[in-house]
């Protein structure tokens, strides 16, 4: 019988609208094929630019900062400053955030204080960066904080620009994104969930161990590539508090704390610098890096949406 | 065609108010008995058949929720669908519009025809303004109760009628569904703060304005308490002498007391149709007889 | 129950048992949500305490126009080495204004192509384009800002200079501002491609979460998809537009580098009086300006005032903050997130 049965229309065809009904459904049209161009543009452009320029030496060496561009080197070390800030920033970023989306979910009260918080990480995701960062500065330039950068000699004040405050200022950035990620998978958890470890004379902090840690790891996972797309692909932070060094120049000779402590640049202030706005003026090696710098924002993101999708596909507590 | 006789169409005296539809003196569902005895009731010659359904078939997907179901229906009377849930009423009154289609694995099958005009012929914004339909549950839009009424004769017309040329029918539209005398103080409030009973009828009153034809009802009193559905119940009687009305239920005292006919489903299939005294009082397969006798449902 | 409760108040409090103890973990849970509260309120001590000097010396003026910001900001900057004589004076209203007018600009370009892009990808895309439409807008919304400045710097802003800007109009203005491809027009126009993501993003999530039966409610009334979508759909989601009109409005207020790189990067107050080439003169708008001005932090007055700029954006993006979150309240209270 069903094959009998024909598939009619789906929906009222626009021809019979009053005018200006189409010519509402044809800007419609309009508009998301604008919006498709653009994005093509865009990708086929930085496509084009970046692999015509990218050569896989430039990778893997020293910028060197000389202007005669055959001579100035790679952007090894803005891919290292990029890898390293990321990481630095996620890791202060996730367990903040979803200690707050804890508490936000799981306890909340006082609820104004609740609310308040709630609205506090809008203001923190809404705060340009530019601001974010001259705050760190202020902060860090105190001189009883001098051991997260330096202090040079004579001067009264830290030099509050380093790896550790870059990351700090950073994981600032990716909080809003853990938080409201670990906030809408904790939602999701239906309450008998809760209920039915409580029942089994868990406390309330040994089923948040136990019970929703382990099923909100998806929402965690998702949050936490959101989060490092922006810390990823932030500038302002960068050209303000990591001291704008071509290359990654640890101070000390600690291994890791020297590090930390020290100046450098990532693939955004490489990309910045190297543009006619910034002194570098080498167009070639601005595309090359800011194809780096798509693929890896565009594939993290790419990779959030992956995790979101999964989480869908079947219910995340179950796991 | 139809392999039963058309049954009797009874007719409501217009000057007598319906007497069968006041609440029951225990106020706990009406019984049983409480069902025919209208006042006046007899046959109607002015029965007109409107629409006519022949062989239809709709499938979601690969799943049949209603197989090869024939049906008339006519002007002057009440036809009720009767079944357990799932056997595919709702789908069927939902397509007698078109709005199956609004699901997009769904396929249909078979003829429907109103006025003898195929459905797909006809333009779906118009088949819907003339075939209109209520839901079970009161989706009032959120504006106000006056914007609520005036809302298909402004987006239906292709020029926006002006506010004063819309009193007179949205003030009809709101007196035939009985609830201009709660509602004419206060057309500007929110059509979201009316009791639950209000906005059912104000959605009845809603499709009114746009003086529909047929008027499928899909359970519209399921989600509202006595009071509220006897005073619909008699809106329905009202109603059936200008409009064919359909209404889907499965509240077997509900069909009883509104419908001149009564179609029983199970199953995707239309087991049995007949007038609401055959179908009640002297079923002819065993399976209405069970589902009226209350054995499964 | 009540005893275990009681017995929990009695015992004296066991070290390193932390998380183990329920009242303990909200503790710490609450306090450290509380932090991110006394972060906000630092940032606000910190960045006005360093704003504070710029404000003070020039009172409400700060705020209006008068004399060149160019220069003003460069006599700040060549300040004299002794703190008694630091020069503050600022009329900063060319910076405030061209602030105003591309976030303005790109925001009301953004809100009627947002809608309809967000109309198209939720109802009228064909599914096969629809499908498209989501990983587009999410690509759109990841390209980092410096990657739209490059974009916007080496092949917009030549083809802007080469194409529209007419030499004599060049000519005229140029003792008064340089014209090059960057300026307003660009600024907006990346601007608006930079924030019609969210927009749609939220826009999309508000339309598909409009209740479907007002939506089969219109359709069974025989009003066409259009005007279903355009009068319950769009009325419902409204509070979610305002939200995202409101954040974008946001984001377009602090964007610094695309707009350092693409603005022009010379403080002006474009004049309506130009006609239709006011859109080619130049801009900074107070982002940028804190960027391009970066290197100058550590001259003291010069820094000070750049913190008065920062000091500006965070109230006016707190409030936007606010103003996004508490637009969506009413969404939320439909049981749409």
């Amino acid at each position: 019988m069903s094959a009998t049965a024909v598939r009619t229309r789906a929906r009222d065809s626009a021809s019979s609208w009053p005018l200006l009904d189409r010519v509402g459904l044809a800007c419609c049209w309009a508009a998301g094929l604008a919006l498709a161009a653009v994005a093509a543009a865009i990708v086929l452009y930085m496509g084009w630019k970046g692999i015509s320029q990218l050569k896989p030496s430039l990778l893997v060496t020293h910028p060197t900062g000389d202007v005669d561009q055959s001579k100035a080197g790679g952007f090894l070390d803005p891919l290292e400053g990029t890898l390293l800030l990321t990481g630095l920033g996620i890791l202060l970023a996730v367990p903040i955030g979803v200690a707050t989306a804890l508490w936000l979910v799981e306890y909340g009260r006082p609820a104004p204080l609740a609310r308040a918080v709630e609205s506090g990480v809008e203001i923190i995701a809404g705060a340009p960066s530019v601001v974010l960062a001259l705050f760190g500065l202020t902060v860090f330039s105190s001189s009883g904080l001098s051991f997260m950068s330096f202090r040079a000699s004579g001067a009264d004040e830290a030099f509050g620009r380093s790896f550790a405050i870059a990351g700090i200022v950073m994981s600032l950035i990716a909080l809003p994104s853990v938080v409201a990620a670990a906030r809408e998978a904790l939602m999701q958890i239906p309450n008998h969930v809760r209920e039915a470890s409580l029942a089994l004379g868990k406390t309330k902090a040994a089923t948040i161990r136990r019970v929703l840690l382990p099923s909100i790891r998806p929402g965690i996972a998702t949050g936490t590539t959101l989060g490092m797309g922006r810390i990823v692909g932030d500038t302002a932070i960068v050209v303000l508090l990591l001291g704008n060094t071509l290359l990654t120049e640890p101070q000390t000779d600690v291994p890791v704390l020297g590090l930390l402590r020290g100046t450098g640049s990532t693939l955004t202030s490489y990309v910045y610098n190297n543009s006619p706005a910034g002194e570098g003026n080498a167009p070639d090696k601005a595309y090359a890096a800011a194809f780096v710098l798509m693929v890896l924002v565009i594939g993290l993101n790419a990779l959030a949406a992956r995790i979101a999708r999964g989480r869908d596909g079947g219910p995340a507590w179950i796991r | 065609m139809d392999p039963l006789m058309p049954p009797p169409v009874r007719r409501i005296s217009l000057d007598a108010p319906p007497t069968v539809v006041e609440p029951p003196a225990n106020g706990n569902g009406a019984g049983a008995g409480a069902g025919r005895a209208r006042a006046g009731a007899e046959p109607s010659p002015h029965a007109v058949e409107r629409m006519r359904c022949e062989g239809v078939t709709i499938a979601y997907g690969p799943k049949i929720a209603v197989n090869r179901v024939d049906l008339s229906i006519r002007q002057g009377e009440v036809l009720a669908l009767i079944g357990p849930s799932g056997c595919g009423k709702t789908t069927l009154l939902r397509s007698l519009n078109r709005l199956t289609e609004l699901t997009p694995s769904a396929a249909r099958g078979g003829r429907i025809a109103l006025d003898g005009e195929d459905l797909d012929a006809i333009e779906v914004t118009e088949l819907r303004t003339r075939v209109s339909m209520v839901f079970q549950q009161p989706n009032p839009f959120p504006m106000s109760v006056f914007d609520n009424v005036a809302y298909a004769l402004r987006e239906g017309a292709s020029r926006r009628p002006r506010k004063p040329a819309l009193a007179e029918p949205v003030e009809r539209a709101l007196r035939r569904a009985g609830l201009w005398d709660e509602v004419k103080d206060n057309l500007e409030h929110p059509a979201l703060r009316l009791s639950g009973g209000q906005q059912q009828r104000l959605c009845i009153a809603r499709s009114l304005a746009a003086q529909p034809e047929v008027l499928l009802m899909d359970e519209p009193c399921s989600a509202l308490d006595p009071v509220s559905t006897t005073t619909i119940e008699r809106l329905i009687l009202e109603l059936r002498e200008q409009i064919a009305v359909v209404i889907v239920t499965h509240n077997l005292q509900q069909a009883q007391r509104v419908a001149d006919r009564v179609a029983f489903m199970y199953l995707g299939e239309l087991v049995e149709q007949g007038t609401s005294d055959e179908i009640f009082r002297a079923p002819r397969a065993p399976r209405t007889r069970d589902y009226v006798g209350g054995a499964f449902g | 129950m009540r005893n275990a409760a009681l017995a929990a108040k009695l015992r004296p409090r066991a070290a390193g048992r932390r998380l183990t103890r329920p009242e303990r973990a909200e503790l710490w849970l609450g306090a450290l949500a509380v932090g991110l509260l006394a972060l906000i309120a630092g940032m606000l001590v910190f960045v006005f305490r360093q704003a504070w000097p710029s404000f003070a010396h020039n009172g409400l003026s700060w705020f209006l126009p008068g004399g060149n910001a160019n220069t003003q900001l460069a006599d700040v900057y060549h300040s004299p080495a002794d703190p008694a004589h630091y020069v503050y004076t600022l009329r900063a209203w060319p910076i405030l204004y061209g602030t105003l007018l591309s976030t303005g600009l790109a925001v009301l370009f953004a809100l009627p192509f947002s809608l309809l892009c967000a109309l198209f990808m939720v109802e009228f895309a064909p599914p096969g384009i629809a499908r498209l439409m989501t990983p587009t807008v999410r690509f759109l919304a990841a390209v980092p800002s410096v990657v739209y400045g490059l974009i916007g710097i080496l092949v917009l802003a030549p083809w802007i200079n080469d194409h529209l800007v007419s030499a004599s109009f060049k000519l005229d203005v140029k003792p008064i501002v340089p014209i090059g491809g960057g300026g307003l027009l660009l600024a907006t126009l990346i601007l608006t491609v930079m924030i019609v993501p969210i927009m749609i993003a939220i826009n999309a999530d508000a339309l598909r979460s409009v209740p479907r039966s007002w939506l089969e409610g219109s359709a069974a009334l025989g009003v066409n998809r259009w005007r279903t979508w355009w009068k319950i759909g769009v009325r419902t989601a409204r509070p979610a537009i305002a939200a995202g009109v409101v954040l974008a409005t946001a984001r377009a207020l602090g964007e610094a580098i695309m707009l350092a790189m693409v603005s022009g990067s010379f403080i002006f107050a474009p004049n309506p009086l130009d006609g239709l080439n006011m859109l080619l003169e130049p801009i900074q708008p107070l982002a940028a300006t804190i960027v391009v001005g970066a290197e100058g932090l550590s001259v003291k007055p010069y820094g000070q005032t750049l913190y008065a700029f920062a000091a500006v954006l965070l109230v006016s993006s707190m409030f936007l903050s606010i103003a996004g979150w508490a637009a969506r309240q009413p969404m939320r209270r439909h049981g749409v997130r």
